[in-house]
């Protein structure tokens, strides 16, 4: 675009950064970084880094501000102050030299750095016999596709993790409620949930099959099921699931597991990861579809966090079936 | 099929199995111990020439895995490592008393642990490695967070610091190159600010994994509160990995770029951590922060191994003796951890003078961990001596005798620590608790330190298996 909008942009995201740092107030400090997250989303965008764009601006902003907001709401409960303490001013100096100096160091190692990729000259004649379009689609699930099964491992794990911080006493049990406690903003929450988490369905589901060939993919898809599903539950539209509950058990585990197997199916032609000839893109579908379902699911339970509600509390409420 | 990606996919098919069988979850090591020892084995005997390229993809975009002399050793003492350490936890649950979360969950982490290590061992791909890096970081501070929390939040801020160093370096060599491809980057590195950059920063993020001196700071806290299981798995694989990449980064792709200099400040680090980390131990008055800062003290030699294989005209020597110390101090650490925790429940408190008396009453855990000290103080006959000693035939021959001056004093010190924690085994003191553990509890410790010791006789076995493809050997070893 123009050189106008480029400035008027980076201008943007240094200001809310500099206000998301040095503001007094938490919230307000939360509040800038997401509107940071979404401007450094619209620069991606400007680079023609669409994907990056996408996942900056529903991870970096989206989840991260949610993560952030919910941190600061158990900090208060907990009767600390969420302001930030003071800092001498030698060791802000000293930060901002070192900082400064980082970044001149790294700047000056990038820009030495010829701008043109080799990569994509590899990557190009590869791309018919996958029979999709998208490059990223294309290097995540295909040449690629062993670090991406790791990662979705690392996802899954990262919620094994949370769960095992969980108290004494409360497993299987289940996070703690999303709920508003307020019950107008509670219902109107709801309602808007009710609307939301379809369109949200619908909307994963065309971003997964969009993927092959433009912008998108499980990640992303999975992420917006991910948001519809914690919106749901702040309105209370739907209720959080015990953490032993055999169907969500089945639903985190499904994208890893049909990943794991069609590798393994593959030693049957030729190697690990192998996809059979002509059926690479139904095999990438299927792996992205089993994916975006056990990472949405899997985003919206490392928001809600570990355990604390045991079954036997009488503050946990009646036994609730989850959707989830 | 191949047990390059066999060893890799059946710990992650384990993780999501435990996953699924809930509390059942826990007896499925028993399928897996031998199913994982028996893929190790087949990669320790596999040809050179099964190294193979992920998908068919070719380089500079695929993944390669292959099996080299530093692969065959690693994932094979891991295999004995967690196999040792799963079936102890299977009789004695690791976590804390009634938390039924942290006995569910050990046990996903514990599979997540392995496929990671395996994972990272075997490839040549930097950015594969951050991925693997990053499976077992995580596995590490979810496992130190059963002990202590607040040391675990300070093990993952660390090491996503380090993540992020080494994530930047990855990106800048992406960019210089076109590839990250261990075996590429050999033919084609230069010594450019944007290499050196990212040398230094893949380094320095690798060093706060790996836990060497000063980056030590988060490893004697969060070792020594984790559960005796899991300090066994930190201590002897998680901060492995760290120095396992650094392998490949210093003496596989970047020959060309590190000088002497930047090598003895490698080795410099390391002699300083084997003093610091003993003298840190000397002082330590419980048993598990000691036995936590003789890692510290131990890492230093894997490092001050850096100058003396570079400096060897022949390197196998120094070479061998690096892994043989890396191989020796996986099996002695998780050893001693799982005596040490064994040691802890019957004796009256923490402290190392309350050890009183336990020799007459647990006589094999004893015995486990005096064998494990004698592998980690370098005495003959054990891993832990023919490691110590090819580095010292190495640094004497090179001229080295700073260095080898060192790896000596090391060796005292840690007699000196590790027999005031013996001599307090065998003093008088309060009748200890009845100890009710079982025999698979004792045998595990039992078993690893045994073979600590018998590996010092294999020497010349592990120097064969640790040559198989070394950079030194054939540098650039190319693809398939």
């Amino acid at each position: 675009m123009t050189a106008a909008f480029d400035i008027i942009l980076c201008l943007l995201i240094l200001g809310t950064a500099g206000i998301a740092l040095f503001v007094r107030d938490a919230l307000a400090a939360i509040a800038f970084f997401i509107a940071f997250g979404n401007l450094l989303g619209l620069a991606w965008l400007g680079l023609d880094a669409v994907n990056v764009a996408l996942a900056e601006i529903a991870l970096g902003a989206g989840v991260t501000g949610v993560l952030l907001i919910l941190a600061r709401a158990r900090l208060l409960a907990l009767g600390d102050d969420a302001t930030c303490a003071d800092t001498s001013a030698w060791l802000r100096v000293g930060a901002l030299a070192a900082c400064g100096g980082f970044v001149l160091l790294l700047a000056a190692a990038v820009l030495s750095i010829p701008p043109e990729s080799g990569l994509d000259r590899a990557i190009t004649p590869l791309m018919p016999a996958l029979g999709i379009e998208n490059r990223v689609t294309g290097v995540l699930l295909a040449f690629r596709a062993y670090d991406t099964l790791l990662e979705s491992f690392v996802l899954l794990g990262a919620l094994v993790a949370v769960w095992s911080l969980a108290p004494a006493g409360v497993w299987p049990g289940r996070p703690a409620d999303l709920g508003m406690a307020d019950g107008p903003m509670r219902r109107v929450a709801g309602s808007f949930a009710r609307f939301l988490l379809p369109v949200a369905l619908v909307m994963a589901t065309y971003l997964v099959w969009a993927g092959s060939d433009v912008p998108g993919g499980a990640f992303q898809a999975g992420t917006v099921l991910a948001g519809g599903l914690i919106v749901s539950a702040i309105g209370g539209a739907i209720g959080l699931p015990r953490s032993d509950l055999p169907g969500l058990r089945v639903a985190l585990v499904l994208g890893p597991l049909v990943f794991l197997l069609i590798g393994l199916a593959g030693t049957g032609f030729g190697g690990f990861l192998v996809y059979p000839e002509g059926l690479a893109k139904a095999a990438m579908l299927s792996i992205e579809y089993s994916l975006f379902l056990s990472i949405g699911a899997t985003l919206a339970l490392l928001v809600t966090g570990p355990n604390v509600i045991g079954l036997a509390d009488p503050a946990g409420g009646t036994e609730r079936k989850s959707d989830c | 099929m191949s047990p390059l990606d066999l060893l890799v996919a059946v710990p992650l098919g384990f993780m999501l199995a435990t996953l699924l069988a809930g509390r059942a979850a826990r007896w499925l090591i028993l399928l897996a111990v031998p199913a994982m020892a028996g893929l190790a084995f087949w990669l320790v005997l596999v040809s050179p020439d099964a190294a193979y390229l992920i998908g068919h993809w070719d380089l500079p975009l695929g993944i390669l895995l292959r099996p080299d002399g530093v692969a065959r050793l690693m994932v094979a003492a891991t295999a004995l490592v967690i196999g040792a350490v799963g079936l102890h936890a299977l009789v004695d649950p690791p976590e804390k008393a009634g938390n039924a979360a942290q006995a569910e969950t050990f046990w996903p982490l514990i599979y997540l642990l392995w496929a990671g290590a395996n994972a990272g061992f075997l490839t040549t791909d930097l950015f594969n490695l951050y991925v693997t890096l990053e499976m077992v970081s995580l596995a590490a501070v979810a496992l130190a967070a059963m002990g202590s929390l607040e040391a675990a939040l300070r093990y993952f801020m660390i090491a996503l610091v380090g993540s992020l160093a080494y994530l930047l370096g990855v990106a800048l060599l992406v960019a210089r190159y076109n590839t990250v491809d261990v075996t590429l980057l050999s033919q084609v590195a230069q010594p450019d600010l944007a290499t050196m950059l990212a040398l230094g920063l893949m380094t320095a993020g690798l060093l706060i994994k790996a836990a060497l001196f000063p980056m030590h700071g988060w490893l004697p806290p969060a070792h020594a509160a984790a559960p005796a299981p899991a300090s066994a798995l930190l201590s002897a694989i998680a901060v492995k990995l760290g120095f396992v990449i650094l392998l490949r980064l210093w003496f596989e792709a970047f020959p060309a770029v590190t000088g002497q200099p930047a090598l003895h400040v490698l080795g410099g680090a390391g002699a300083l951590a084997v003093i610091y980390g003993s003298v840190q131990a000397m002082r330590q008055q419980r048993l598990k922060a000691l036995v936590a800062y003789s890692t510290v003290a131990q890492v230093g030699y894997l490092f001050l191994a850096f100058p003396l294989v570079a400096g060897a005209p022949d390197p196998s020597g120094a070479w061998a003796g690096m892994m043989m110390h890396a191989v020796a101090h996986m099996l002695a650490k998780a050893s001693m951890f799982l005596a040490a925790g064994l040691m802890l429940k019957a004796a009256a408190g923490h402290r190392i003078g309350d050890l009183g008396g336990l020799a007459q009453a647990m006589p094999m855990t004893v015995t486990s961990f005096g064998l494990a000290a004698v592998s980690l103080m370098g005495l003959p006959p054990s891993g832990g001596f023919t490691g110590k000693f090819l580095l010292l035939n190495a640094a004497i021959a090179q001229g080295a005798f700073l260095y080898a001056g060192v790896m000596i004093l090391g060796g005292l010190l840690a007699a000196v620590y590790f027999f005031r924690a013996l001599s307090a085994c065998f003093g008088a003191g309060p009748a200890p608790r009845e100890p009710a553990i079982r025999g698979v509890c004792t045998a595990a410790p039992l078993v690893l330190a045994g073979l600590a010791i018998v590996i010092g006789f294999a020497g010349s076995a592990l120097d064969t298996l640790s040559a198989i493809a070394a950079p030194w050997a054939a540098p650039g070893v190319a693809a398939p």
